[in-house]
């Protein structure tokens, strides 16, 4: 394929979306087979680390979801992941991760239309974005190590603060 | 029958909702199931709910774990397309004939696949859709169905009737359909019977005025559940069914079929009605907020939990309109649409119909001419015309509807009836099974039990709770037989793996056609042989077949492998039978993993095979990945201590001790009063016209005298310790019942010093605790209450009547005022039991002295299910009721020794002033607040007071807290029958504890790493559980506890849910099964692709 495909972690809660996801099958309603699936006990499980983590490897969107509020299997966990997802995207966005990279909603078990409509929406609106920009682990080559090290570059504190040591 | 012979097996007759709790009761407390369901599945009318009020949770949710559990149950057997025929023998030993019609599926081979739906040419009415869409006619009824398994229906099935297709067997990839069925008679052997048939909604077909059979726009309330519904219909949007046009107004019509003995002749109140109406009309506005929604009514029935604050949101928060008008009739009409009109409507119909087309294509031919019909009245427009009376104006308004909903009533089908006719169970005049107030689950014939519907009009919470009642009194007469026909699960050696290198075992499904036809399970499978630990890969054409689960062990054993992965379809459906196959072969259960590559991949993504494939390949590797980090779990056993404390001795108190004595259980009452009996002491008849003194005089020598009970009375909680299986709870008490003679222990506690000096302090190890501290009458602050001895609260007229007290046959006139302190902005909740109780003390008076003028003033008549005739009783005696609102409360004034009371009349809506020698105030019933009983238990409140269960619908006898149980008026005001019934469901969840002797932890539970926790208390106050705590020394051990100020998970009380797990500041959390590390793993893996 020519186009650009994104790559999208998306995590969902075992109780109501992975349900929904689960009834998006039997009911065969099509969606783009751009997600990749973790199955959790709760929405309320997924810790920020797990979005920061997906981006720093390389996804291209991450798509969380869980029980609709007050659904909860677990009374109340999904209180807990939307007050935590809130800040962490805000946080995000201001750091320079887009608008529509991270998705999150609240699907019920028997809303297995609503789970392909929703997968169709983060596909697109991440497709639209194009490659992720941000928050990329980078691998270490001989170069950055070099320059890292090279003490006749000015900018180098670290190589500064090395050589210093040494010399005390 | 001697006690020795009875049979340690139960049939449930009936697999909806209660059904379903009796069985999963029984099943869990040493009892054998058979469950008997008319149907393909079981699931009944809760399966076809789109939401559930209040809380508007969605139905299928909640409701499927509990499936499942049924269907993998070992010790129920589900007997599906079966009706019990005949019974014979009595109670502790029935022969049940049943007849089971054939399947023509082969259980055991079908995989639900649905390849023979998807070929089979015949149409059929779904019924599961309210015969708004279509099935085939092989189907499963719907997608969760428990047993997923196809059924033929031979009536509509063209191999059956014409002899011909017989497509389905060449379909079927896995040779399951069989042709030559036979249909079977059984004989079952059961020790008890629980009748749980549930209700047919009444049929508003043939009578005229509803419009119903005349025009596709009027639907029954059914229906209209289903078109609300994500997987009905109309995949939850809502149309004009006439021409699927968008709709703007919405009526809702109550107590069709209910309430009226004119059309039909069920003169009872079908308890629900209400309540789904107020719930449909929210879930449509939540769909379009422009819509007009209306619901025309004759009283507002809001009387349960939760209920009267969600009508209040309804009407102030939702917009949503209530009409206080039966309305007589409604008919069709036509309106021509002129062009210019047309134009604008008709090109947003145009649009709506295409979209409609395309939604009802697969679902059938209707549909088809339905649109057919539609093309040719294109500009033709049909609105419901209903006339109303409306009191604000007092004038017949005509108003037009797009669609009309009949809140249709609950009816007991006429097969229900004769088989309870046939096996001589009493029925009530409106055909329901007859119980009595004190036994409110027990049928007129011994041995036979009842639950929901079919005992009385009512709602989901009330048939859980009866389930529970059932089992606990079918299991009662059974207690001699436990356990002795129930199968148990061979105890496993596994073996012990830790150290060793990862051996992972990859398993690829053809699942027939189902994944083999998109996805290249060969090329899954060789890309699997090359991730690293992968020491064996396979491919299955049936993973989930019996031979393929035997060959997965096998290898498992052969290649050592300590790490398995299956990649087929859904870990929800199919993980347990895995882990089992896991378990066979010696390999801890949690060594598993799943990957979903059927219901995610092959039938999400037909027309990207390639993607598909690549998709599975990740799915896959990000599974090994996590594989190699999953650790053996242990599931820790837990004993339960067996002595049992009940808090509260009034009725619920009381019944709930005695149905746990009577199992055998040592049973420990608390009351803080000076003798048993609670507010029943001061009450004089049920709505079923018991002697109330009479019934709790006989359940308190009941419970004095049992062996298994001791009573504390006069006494006071002082601390409590511990969890589920292992509370300690510190009392002070004077006395207890072995004492109790000998003892002054009432007028100790009447001297509050006094007491001190005779209490003592005893400590209670037990199990479990149930709640049943009750409620009290509200002591009104308003119509001059206090100030004349004529007026008197409900309770106090009851006190009178017990007395005999000759006031009541001197009065010549008798006034009633309800709602007093109930249903305003302070006490918004409605007490549920006041205007049943009203309407019941004035035919009391009305008996005294025939000739007494009396009048009941009301905002809202409440007499919910069969209570309603009452109702009709009381006016038909000539009692009089006034509706009065809130804005116009009537006015009490003593003048010249006279009692007098204003009030607007509603008809004349003027004012009236009744001379009264008698005032009687409905006053609420108001909870203790008690929160240091709910600190101590860990327990919460509501903010009126009461207690929360674990699950307004599902679990309403149940605490969130393990091994905590609710019953009574601490949970919500309700008669006595629903006290017993509820008392003897929190028995029954007790039961399901105590009878295993041990729990078993759950392997995925949160861990706590001490040397990292920082003590900071996160994790306690996000666990709902109360699993987590800080370590505290003990000061008898004299030293410090290691890890002193640390948090600790007790594994007992953990879910796994892992919100802890991610809130953890330190990462000194981890969720055993779904660690950061695992899940980590799978994230950094996923993005090869």
């Amino acid at each position: 394929m020519s186009e650009f495909e994104p790559k999208i972690i998306t995590i969902l809660c075992n109780w109501c979306t992975y349900g929904a996801a689960d009834l998006a099958g039997v009911s065969r309603f099509q969606y783009p087979p751009n997600i990749r699936v973790i199955r959790v006990p709760c929405s309320g499980r997924v810790s920020p680390k797990m979005i920061l983590s997906a981006f720093h490897n390389g996804a291209d969107g991450i798509w969380i979801s869980g029980c609709h509020p007050g659904d909860c299997h677990y009374i109340t966990g999904n209180y807990y992941a939307r007050r935590k997802f809130m800040l962490l995207k805000n946080f995000l966005e201001y750091n320079g991760i887009e608008q529509g990279r991270i998705h999150f909603s609240w699907i019920s078990s028997a809303e297995g239309v609503k789970f392909a409509e929703v997968a169709r929406d983060v596909v697109e609106s991440v497709r639209k974005l194009g490659p992720a920009k941000y928050f990329i682990k980078k691998e270490l080559d001989d170069n950055d190590l070099c320059s890292c090290l090279n003490k006749s570059n000015p900018d180098n504190n670290l190589a500064k603060n090395i050589l210093e040591e040494q010399a005390a | 029958m001697s006690n020795n012979s009875v049979t340690g097996a139960v049939l449930v007759a009936g697999g909806g909702i209660g059904g379903i709790q009796a069985a999963l009761d029984l099943a869990n407390s040493g009892y054998y199931v058979y469950m008997v369901e008319k149907s393909p599945s079981i699931g009944g009318v809760m399966a076809q709910l789109d939401k559930t009020f209040p809380t508007n949770d969605c139905s299928m949710c909640i409701m499927s774990p509990k499936l499942v559990e049924v269907g993998r149950h070992i010790n129920i057997e589900l007997i599906t397309l079966a009706e019990i025929k005949d019974v014979r023998g009595g109670q502790g030993s029935f022969e049940v004939d049943v007849f089971q019609k054939a399947r023509y599926v082969d259980m055991t081979k079908c995989i639900a696949c649905g390849a023979c739906a998807e070929k089979c040419p015949k149409k059929v009415d779904d019924l599961y859709n309210a015969g708004l869409a279509k099935r085939k006619a092989i189907y499963v009824p719907y997608p969760q169905a428990v047993p997923l398994k196809y059924a033929i229906d031979a009536d509509n099935c063209i191999r059956f009737t014409k002899g011909k297709c017989g497509n389905c067997e060449k379909t079927c990839p896995a040779g399951a359909i069989n042709y030559n069925d036979k249909d079977k008679n059984l004989t079952l052997k059961v020790g008890s019977i629980i009748l749980a048939p549930g209700f047919n909604t009444y049929n508003p077909s043939g009578k005229a005025i509803y419009n119903y059979d005349a025009s596709k726009d009027v639907v029954t309330s059914i229906e209209f559940e289903r078109y609300l519904s994500a997987s009905g219909p109309n995949q939850g949007h809502v149309t004009r069914p006439s021409d699927n046009a968008h709709p703007h107004k919405i009526a809702w019509l109550q107590c069709v079929g209910s309430r009226d003995i004119n059309t039909c002749g069920n003169g009872y109140c079908s308890s629900v009605c209400c309540m789904y109406a107020i719930k449909q009309a929210i879930i449509a506005k939540e769909h379009d907020p422009s819509l007009e929604c209306t619901v025309f009514y004759m009283d507002m029935r809001t009387h349960g939990k939760g209920f009267e604050s969600c009508y209040n949101e309804a009407k102030d928060k939702h917009g949503i309109k209530f009409v206080r008008c039966k309305v007589h009739s409604l008919f069709t009409q036509e309106e021509k649409i002129n062009n210019q009109e047309n134009l604008d409507i008709g090109s947003v119909e145009d649009k709506d119909a295409v979209e409609g087309k395309k939604s009802v294509e697969d679902s059938g031919e209707q549909s088809a001419k339905k649109s057919k019909k539609e093309s040719k009245n294109k500009n033709i427009k049909q609105y419901q015309v209903l006339n109303y009376f409306d009191e604000e104006s007092g004038k017949v308004v005509t108003d037009l509807y797009d669609i009309v909903v009949l809140s249709v009533g609950m009816e007991i089908s006429p097969e229900t009836k004769a088989l309870a006719e046939k096996i001589g169970i009493g029925l009530t005049d409106s055909g329901f099974i007859k119980t009595s107030s004190f036994d409110p689950v027990a049928t007129t014939k011994d041995g036979f039990y009842v639950c929901g519907a079919v005992q009385g009009t009512k709602d989901i919470p009330q048939s859980v709770v009866e389930a529970g009642g059932a089992a606990m009194r079918a299991g009662t007469a059974l207690a001699a037989a436990r356990n002795t026909l129930t199968k148990t699960t061979p105890e496993r050696t596994e073996i012990d793996i830790k150290g060793e290198r990862p051996r992972v075992g990859v398993f690829v499904c053809h699942c027939g056609s189902n994944i083999a036809s998109i996805i290249d399970v060969a090329a899954v499978r060789d890309y699997a042989a090359t991730l690293p630990y992968v020491e064996y890969v396979a491919t299955n054409m049936y993973s989930c077949s019996q031979d393929a689960q035997d060959g997965i062990a096998n290898i498992v054993k052969e290649k050592q492998l300590n790490r398995m992965i299956v990649a087929a379809c859904s870990p929800r459906t199919h993980e347990p039978l895995f882990q089992e196959t896991l378990l066979s072969a010696g390999i801890n259960k949690y060594l598993f993993e799943m990957v979903n590559i059927r219901n995610h991949g092959s039938w999400v993504h037909k027309d990207y095979p390639l993607e598909a494939t690549q998709k599975a390949k990740d799915l896959v590797r990000m599974a090994v990945a996590k594989s190699v980090q999953l650790e053996p779990l242990a599931e820790a056993d837990l004993n339960i201590d067996q002595n049992v404390v009940v808090i509260g001795g009034g009725i619920s108190g009381m019944t709930a001790a005695k149905s746990l004595a009577d199992q055998g259980y040592k049973v420990n009452i608390i009351e803080q009063n000076t003798s048993l009996g609670g507010q029943a002491k001061n009450l004089y008849q049920t709505a079923g016209r018991a002697m109330i003194q009479e019934g709790l005089g006989n359940l308190t020598s009941q419970i004095t005298s049992h062996e298994n009970i001791t009573v504390f009375t006069g006494a006071e909680i002082e601390d409590v310790e511990g969890f589920v299986g292992n509370f300690k709870t510190t009392i002070s008490s004077c006395c207890d019942s072995s004492a109790a003679s000998k003892c002054g222990c009432s007028s100790l506690n009447s001297d509050k010093d006094g007491a001190t000096s005779g209490t003592n302090s005893k400590t209670i190890e037990h199990g479990v605790t149930i709640i049943a501290t009750g409620a009290s009458e509200l002591k009104p602050t308003e119509y001059m209450y206090g100030k004349d001895k004529r007026i008197v609260t409900g309770i106090e007229l009851d006190k009178m009547f017990i007395n005999n007290d000759p006031a009541l046959t001197a009065a010549k006139s008798a006034v009633f005022i309800q709602c007093v302190g109930s249903r305003e902005l302070q006490r918004p909740y409605c007490s549920r039991i006041c205007c049943s109780h009203s309407v019941i003390s004035a035919l009391h008076l009305k008996e005294k002295n025939p000739d007494m003028n009396i009048f009941i003033l009301y905002r809202d008549i409440r007499t919910y299910g069969e209570k309603e005739l009452l109702y009709k009783e009381a006016r038909e005696k000539g009692i009089i009721f006034i509706r009065y609102d809130l804005a116009n409360k009537p006015e009490v004034s003593v003048g010249d020794g006279k009692l007098n009371i204003k009030v607007i009349d509603h008809v004349l809506k003027m004012p009236i002033v009744i001379e009264a020698d008698l005032l009687t105030l409905a006053s609420a019933v108001v909870p203790y607040k008690d929160e240091k009983l709910a600190q101590f238990f860990k327990v919460p409140l509501n903010e009126d007071g009461f207690f929360v269960e674990a699950h307004v619908k599902l679990a309403p006898s149940d605490f969130a807290t393990d091994g905590v149980f609710l019953c009574g008026l601490a949970h919500y005001p309700k008669p006595i029958d629903e006290s017993i019934a509820q008392a003897q469901a929190a028995a029954s969840s007790a039961l399901r504890l105590l009878s295993k002797k041990t729990i078993k932890t759950q392997g995925t539970i949160a861990e706590v790493n001490q040397t990292i926790c920082s003590g900071c208390g996160v994790c306690l106050s996000v666990c709902p559980y109360n699993a987590p705590s800080l370590r505290v020394s003990n000061q008898n051990e004299g030293r410090p506890k290691p890890h002193e100020g640390k948090a600790e998970i007790n594994p007992v009380l953990c879910k796994g849910c892992g919100a802890c797990v991610s809130s953890c500041r330190s990462g000194a959390l981890k969720l055993k099964g779904f660690d950061d590390g695992q899940l980590l793993a799978m994230i950094e893996s996923a993005m090869n692709f």
